[in-house]
């Protein structure tokens, strides 16, 4: 019983877009326009109209005119309260999407701005993924809304159809519109949690290129023809003569070749895992890396982005 | 695939716990609302309720946890015995509306979530209303409908914004924008929406009985009514108005006298016979004040009975019904009278009937007179008016109690007293000389108010008089408070009462006009707001031509009238300026004016290369073009936003930029 409603509404959708109001996706940014905002009252909202009617009557049963009056007062604004609501909405954009980086089944934060050009929308609601997040939208300026996804795989991850929407100012009236932003965020592969290393980097060509140290080993006397930026004054100063600080040049790590075709007896999605791993652990390590895919090959080289050049390949392998 | 939610409802599990401000302002409705009933409320029943409310504020700002249920259902069923004890009843208007006051302040207990609260305050907004049913002034009317800004802040600060607001004035200056948004549509809809012709259901039944001139009379009984300065009649007149001695409006006539009251008694006689005299007339219009009574108070002495009323056989009119809304009706008086010359031998013994053993001197005294006068009624009731003059009789309106016998006590022992006591024993002493009399109570006097035309009779101005029947004129009006003090007849009892004591201060021209000019406000509220009936809403639209609308026609003017200003406010809500900044607005006013003068930009051409073609074609404009390119490539490529100054520069630039038509 639980899920037949949604499956109805799935079908309902598929079957009758018209009805349904379901939209294609649309490229960001969507800016929210009279055609697709919609209002209805809420619960308070039809209770709030009942007791108007009671007031109605008993204001007209009495011939009491000055009841009358305070009670056309309150349903007129009632009715204000509507067109306020619309407002809130009407003319907004959804745009500029960002998000972090996560793995697959972990929960990936992505940020959303609402922006309005004009004035102020106050309490401005959306619902995304079972959680309702409130955010006021300055004037001119843009509010940002923040909320994780859960990545199930590696790839792209479709935003999901959310509903923006707002009970501003009396909660009488609930206006909102579905959006359905034709985006994606990237899902990098889930490394395996324990699996061989890599094997040893064929060729030592790299071997022994000397590499400027920067961590501090020891502290030494002067001796001439050390160059003056290593003398450590400050500490010298204390001591009676020169200090100079020994730097140590770090061994260089080796290099690690990651290959496709070097990881046999597994299927694709645990390939990618195991090297998803070793990229992760060269880049814990410091090591340099290169990655050949089937259909690419990312050279020797470190840092974040080429971390996530070879994620990115990793995660959108079919 | 993404799942759905089919309901519309939050998709919070759990209803958030209200936050503080929305209570704060929860509270202040509901404070709002006890107020406003306070009035008619026993005092120590709004102290009570006032310091519940008081407390449970406390008790929740202070982070107190909900109250128990094994505390809140003792004190629900402590007010429900309050509430019978007080009134013997559960329902009706003044128990209705105690109950209903203190339910909601007992709301605020059980407050904890957004859901309380909007039942709070669309149940605290129903009480305010139920305040109107006492009292429908102006003043009230309007302070009941401020009382709507903090409930409907209420309302708003439940739709929490972030960042929270923290100005109070940031609550409740929206709110009450938007009720002044809505006062059009409002007023439309008051105006159109078909009022009914009778009550669906009983009319409210007062449990107070309204103070008011009352069908029975016994000398003490009107002390409270004459210090009371609301309204009763508000009177116009066609032509002349009436002098201070001539403006008595008679209500009632008294004719049985049981030797404490007086009350009418036999109302069965026939009716008058009674000639009036043309030679002073005047025609009124009177808007009377509800009363809930069927008496209409009428200008000595009518000729004629007002539209839905009938002369009763001593001239008194009773309307069809009792007077419970604002009742206005029109009606002439004679001044010259003749009533009853030949008196109806009943009627006459009834006008000359006395209890026994009551003021054994006061009847030795009248037989006395009527012995000396030779049983001359005139000159009996001339004897007893120098009596009342000369005997050292004084007019307070706070006089000592009287024993035993009434008459006796007053005549002969205390000697003041105010009109009803005076025309009492007036009235006796005449029916123990033989001579007919009856006391007839109503309203004297009045206040002439000049920037209005009207004169407004104030419940201050109730008085007794006498009317005594004498062979060959009828009944002829006696007023033996005159005889005491003038002052009475002429300015009004309060100040006759007060006239020891001068207080310049207060009587001072100001504070007068002041008055007046309120007074004129409270009339037009009652004649435009509360006396708009079913009756005046048709005749609306006859100045439109339209002779007769029935409910049909009104609930179609209703909806479409409602609609247009709907659809008004819709336009309003779709007005969006259109996107772009000022300076492109300033660029396409530019194109304009060289498009005119023939240079007109083609697509997909830069700002620069057109400028640059509109300077060659306009060669006398060369030096402002190239400056306004200048300006305008400065502004939009070399800053992120357009700096404000270059743009009023460019503006102005465009302004003054006029092209000459041109020879091509």
């Amino acid at each position: 019983m639980e899920g037949a409603a949604p499956r109805m509404l799935a079908w309902a959708e598929r079957r009758l877009p018209a009805l349904t109001r379901l939209r294609p996706r649309e490229a960001l940014p969507i800016v929210l326009h009279r055609r697709r905002i919609y209002i209805v009252p809420t619960a308070f909202g039809l209770g709030f109209a009942l007791l108007l009617a009671v007031m109605l009557v008993g204001a007209l049963n009495y011939a009491n005119n000055a009841a009358l009056m305070l009670t056309c007062l309150l349903g007129a604004t009632t009715a204000g309260s509507m067109l306020v609501a619309f407002r809130v909405l009407n003319g907004l954009a959804i745009g500029t999407l960002r998000a972090g980086t996560a793995r697959a089944s972990e929960r990936i934060p992505v940020s959303l701005d609402l922006s309005a050009s004009q004035r102020e929308r106050s309490a401005v609601r959306m619902d995304i993924a079972d959680r309702e997040f409130a955010v006021t939208v300055p004037a001119g300026g843009h509010a940002t809304i923040e909320f994780e996804l859960h990545a199930e795989r590696r790839g792209w991850l479709p935003l999901p159809r959310m509903r923006i929407h707002t009970r501003w100012p009396l909660g009488l009236f609930r206006a909102w519109s579905w959006i359905h932003p034709d985006a994606a965020v990237l899902v990098y592969p889930m490394p395996e949690a324990l699996g061989p290393s890599p094997f040893e980097p064929q060729g030592d060509a790299d071997r022994g290129r000397p590499r400027a140290g920067d961590e501090l080993a020891s502290l030494r006397d002067y001796r001439p023809g050390d160059p003056r930026r290593h003398i450590a004054w400050k500490l010298s100063a204390r001591h009676h003569g020169l200090l100079v600080k020994d730097m140590e040049q770090p061994a260089p790590k080796e290099d690690w070749r990651l290959d496709w075709d070097s990881v046999r007896g597994l299927d694709d999605e645990s390939r990618i895992a195991r090297l998803a791993r070793w990229i992760d652990e060269a880049r814990e390590s410091g090591r340099r890396w290169s990655l050949r895919l089937p259909d690419a090959y990312f050279d020797v080289a470190q840092g974040d982005e080429h971390y996530h050049r070879c994620m990115t390949a990793l995660a959108l392998r079919p | 695939m993404t799942r759905f939610r089919l309901s519309l409802g939050t998709p919070v599990a759990t209803e958030p716990r209200l936050a503080e401000r929305p209570f704060n302002l929860l509270c202040l409705s509901m404070a709002f609302v006890l107020a406003m009933h306070a009035t008619h409320l026993p005092w120590w029943f709004t102290a009570t309720l006032g310091a519940t409310l008081a407390w449970r504020w406390w008790h929740r700002s202070h982070g107190g946890r909900p109250v128990s249920m094994w505390i809140k259902l003792p004190i629900v069923g402590l007010l429900l015995a309050a509430v019978i004890a007080t009134y013997g009843t559960l329902f009706g208007r003044e128990p209705g509306s105690a109950f209903a006051a203190g339910l909601l302040v007992l709301k605020t207990l059980e407050t904890e979530h957004r859901r309380d609260a909007r039942v709070g305050v669309a149940f605290g907004g129903f009480a305010l209303m139920s305040a109107l049913l006492f009292n429908q002034s102006m003043i009230v009317t309007v302070i009941v409908a401020l009382g709507l800004a903090p409930a409907l802040a209420t309302l708003r600060a439940i739709e929490e914004i972030t960042p929270p607001r923290d100005a109070w004035r940031a609550e409740l200056g929206p709110v009450l924008i938007m009720l002044a948004a809505s006062i059009p549509l409002a007023a439309f809809a008051f105006f159109f929406i078909p009022r009914l012709e009778s009550p669906l259901w009983g009319a409210p039944n007062p449990g107070k009985a309204v103070t008011g001139l009352s069908n029975t009379m016994s000398p003490g009984e009107m002390s409270e009514l004459l210090v009371d300065d609301t309204p009763a009649l508000r009177v116009s007149f066609d032509g002349p108005v009436p002098t201070g001695e001539d403006r008595y409006f008679r209500a009632y006539t008294m004719l049985h006298f049981d030797g404490r009251q007086w009350s009418q008694g036999f109302r069965g006689y026939p009716p008058s016979d009674g000639t009036t005299n043309g030679r002073q007339r005047f025609r009124y219009h009177v808007t009377m004040e509800p009363t809930q009574q069927r008496i209409l108070p009428m200008l000595d002495m009518p000729s004629a009975a007002p539209v839905d009323a009938t002369l009763q056989y001593d001239r008194t009119a009773l309307a069809n019904q009792r007077v419970q809304s604002t009742k206005t009706y029109d009606a002439s008086a004679s001044v010259d009278y003749q009533l009853d010359t030949g008196l109806n031998p009943a009627l006459r013994r009834g006008a000359l009937q006395l209890p026994a053993a009551v003021g054994p001197r006061a009847r030795a005294m009248a037989e006395g007179w009527a012995v000396q006068y030779g049983h001359d009624a005139e000159a009996i009731a001339r004897a007893a008016l120098a009596m009342f003059r000369d005997g050292g009789f004084r007019y307070t309106l706070a006089p000592a109690p009287l024993g035993a016998d009434r008459i006796d006590d007053f005549l002969f022992g205390t000697r003041e007293g105010f009109c009803e006591y005076y025309a009492s024993s007036f009235t006796f002493l005449m029916r123990a000389a033989g001579v007919p009399a009856r006391v007839v109570t109503g309203y004297q006097g009045g206040y002439w108010n000049a920037l209005g035309s009207y004169l407004l009779v104030r419940r201050a101005d109730a008085h007794a008089w006498a009317e005594v029947w004498i062979s060959g004129r009828g009944w002829v009006r006696f007023d033996p408070t005159g005889a005491v003090r003038p002052e009475r007849v002429s300015l009004g009892a309060a100040s006759a009462a007060a006239a020891d004591w001068d207080t310049p201060f207060f009587s001072g021209r100001w504070i007068r006009s002041l008055q007046d000019h309120w007074d004129v406000v409270n009339q037009w509220w009652n004649q435009a707001v509360n006396g708009f009936d079913a009756l005046r809403q048709r005749g609306m639209l006859q100045p439109f031509g339209i002779r007769r609308v029935d409910v049909g026609d009104l609930a179609v003017i209703l909806a479409v009238g409602c609609s247009l200003l709907v659809a008004a406010a819709l336009g309003w809500a779709l007005f969006q300026r259109r996107e772009g900044d000022a300076l492109d607005t300033w660029m396409h006013r530019l194109q304009r004016k060289l498009a005119k003068a023939g240079v007109t930009r083609r697509t997909g051409e830069g700002p620069r290369h057109f400028m640059a073609r509109a300077a060659r074609s306009l060669p006398a404009h060369r030096n402002a073009l190239e400056r306004l390119s200048e300006l305008y490539l400065r502004s939009r490529y070399a800053h992120d936003e357009p700096p404000p100054e270059l743009v009023k520069q460019f503006q102005k630039g465009v302004r003054e930029f006029r092209a000459r038509g041109m020879v091509k």
